[in-house]
């Protein structure tokens, strides 16, 4: 009888194996891409970096605080981007979604193009958009609503349709077995089971949304990128510093504001 | 809710909010809010008018993707932004993993705990393009300035989950470890890591996915990669070039998502 080899390991030998060869491919990889970026970079400029990165924050102060006074309407631009762009996004959403949705789709051609309206509008982020609508719709608040919308309603929908596919048959069932039409059936049977989730995903859009509408104003579409690239552009450090601020203020008093909303709902 | 008038049960849904004042309370507010916001847009409707005339033209361009007389730049910036978020993503994991266990409640003391979370909220809380164009001002225009950025805003959304799944593992599992006399390298590898190591994983490969689609906008602020092609592409309203470049990374996103999926599946 041959002794047995009693040591136990983590893995097997062929595993361990395995997984050098992955992060030895993984590190390969690395360097590769890692030479391609430095050849493309001015090497000086980044040694310089820290020194002119402290040179900026430096510039920084002190912050021209009466500016505050004037970024209050851009920042009211902002949370109404961000807010009737979700808004927007939620309607569109409910007819693509539903349409998406395996369980209540009408036609699987049109499941298909819902399907494909959501990977493009997930594809694409609101800054492209916002830059095709300025050019068609010139700059303002509108742009920058439309954008946001266009960008969320891939992301509203792709949740929503997930969850109406996984609703439970027999509460449809149960309320159409009562005679109701196919419609009332939706509101009655669908509608209550995807509410919650939906709902959520709506609020945590929204929240995104604040996010993203606080750069649209880089392109001319409104809200307080505007200020942020003018600032830049001026070299107006102070200024910028007083945005910068209140981009982190708006986003920190939007997450405290969805997580509220969230609790109260679900 | 049952409610019975005149001898009949009538069936009514649930309201959301039970309180009828408050509710009515809660939608006028809501109606007047849209109303007001509606109000204050200033739509200049002349210049829509003219800009639908004009993009008549922009969107015949844009249902004829031209792929060849770009086809180089837009070669050379799809790579420059894989290569950015490689190597941003990879940064970022490293990097994010010190602060990941610094903002986890349950082993970290209070100072680095409070710390971690100040870098994962400032992270967080800019988007990437303003996070570029303070890396564009401080280091430059091109693909190092997309790394830096990339990075950073990689780290705050790593840590915040990681730290999470770290506050969450099972410490009846550690304590087993710990019984059998292992030392803290091996608790680690034996007990911590089996435990967060799938989630991380997950959580990586997801990011790797936006990054690449961050790094197809930060280009617009000079931060380099195809963002820069795409932006280029529209000042000189070449609608067929931007169609194409936007088709190609449409493309790449699907093959991500698919690429991720895969992955999260096996380390389920």
């Amino acid at each position: 009888m041959s002794k047995k080899n009693y040591n136990w390991q983590l893995k097997s030998t062929l595993r361990i194996l395995k997984e050098i060869l992955f992060w030895a491919a993984g590190i390969w990889l690395f360097i590769y891409c890692w030479n391609i970026i430095s050849a493309r970079t001015i090497w000086p400029f980044v040694y310089d970096g820290a020194e002119q990165g402290s040179k900026l924050l430096m510039r920084m102060f002190p912050p021209n605080w009466t500016y505050f006074l004037d970024l209050l309407r851009p920042i009211w631009d902002t949370i109404t981007i961000a807010t009737l762009g979700t808004l927007a996004a939620i309607l569109l959403s409910l007819f693509v979604a539903f349409l998406a949705a395996e369980n209540t789709s009408p036609h699987p051609l049109l499941r298909q193009l819902a399907l494909l309206i959501i990977v493009i509008s997930r594809s694409v982020s609101s800054l492209i958009w916002a830059i095709i609508l300025v050019i068609i719709l010139g700059p303002g608040v509108l742009a920058g609503i439309i954008a946001i919308s266009l960008r969320s309603v891939g992301f509203v929908s792709k949740l929503l349709y997930e969850s109406i596919e996984e609703i439970d048959r027999k509460q449809v069932e149960a309320v159409e077995a009562t005679g109701a039409s196919k419609f009332s059936a939706l509101i009655y049977s669908v509608v209550p089971q995807v509410f919650p989730s939906f709902v959520g995903t709506a609020v945590y859009r929204w929240d995104i949304n604040i996010r993203e509408s606080t750069v649209v104003g880089l392109v001319g579409a409104g809200g307080i990128g505007l200020q942020l690239n003018e600032a830049i552009l001026g070299l107006k450090w102070p200024d910028a510093i007083i945005i910068f601020m209140m981009i982190l203020s708006l986003v920190l008093f939007s997450e405290l504001f969805s997580a509220k909303i969230r609790k109260i709902l679900i | 809710m049952l409610t019975e008038s005149s001898g009949n049960y009538s069936w009514q849904r649930p309201h959301l909010i039970k309180n009828k004042n408050k509710r009515a309370i809660i939608y006028l507010l809501a109606v007047a809010y849209i109303i007001f916001t509606f109000i204050s847009l200033k739509i200049d409707s002349q210049r829509i008018i003219l800009g639908l005339s004009r993009s008549q033209k922009y969107f015949a361009d844009f249902l004829r993707p031209d792929f060849i007389s770009r086809w180089n730049s837009i070669v050379d910036g799809i790579l420059e932004s894989l290569t950015m978020t490689y190597v941003a993503t990879v940064f970022g994991i490293i990097i994010s993993i010190p602060f990941a266990f610094g903002a986890a409640e349950n082993i970290s003391p209070k100072p680095i705990y409070y710390l971690s979370r100040a870098v994962i909220v400032i992270s967080r809380s800019f988007q990437e393009v303003v996070i570029a164009i303070f890396f564009v001002v401080v280091i430059g225009f091109g693909p190092m300035a997309g790394v830096l950025t990339l990075t950073f805003s990689s780290i705050g959304f790593l840590s915040k989950l990681l730290a999470e799944e770290i506050e969450d593992i099972d410490w009846t599992q550690v304590e087993a470890v710990k019984a059998t006399g292992a030392s803290w390298p091996q608790l680690m590898t034996y007990a911590i890591l089996p435990q967060i190591l799938p989630r991380f994983i997950g959580l990586s490969v997801y990011r790797l996915d936006i990054n690449f689609r961050a790094s197809a906008v930060i280009g617009v602020v000079g931060a380099g990669g195809i963002g820069t092609t795409l932006n280029a592409a529209f000042d000189r309203y070449e609608f067929d070039s931007a169609s194409a470049i936007l088709i190609v990374m449409i493309a790449i996103v699907l093959l991500g998502e698919l690429f991720s999926s895969f992955i999260r599946k096996k380390i389920k």
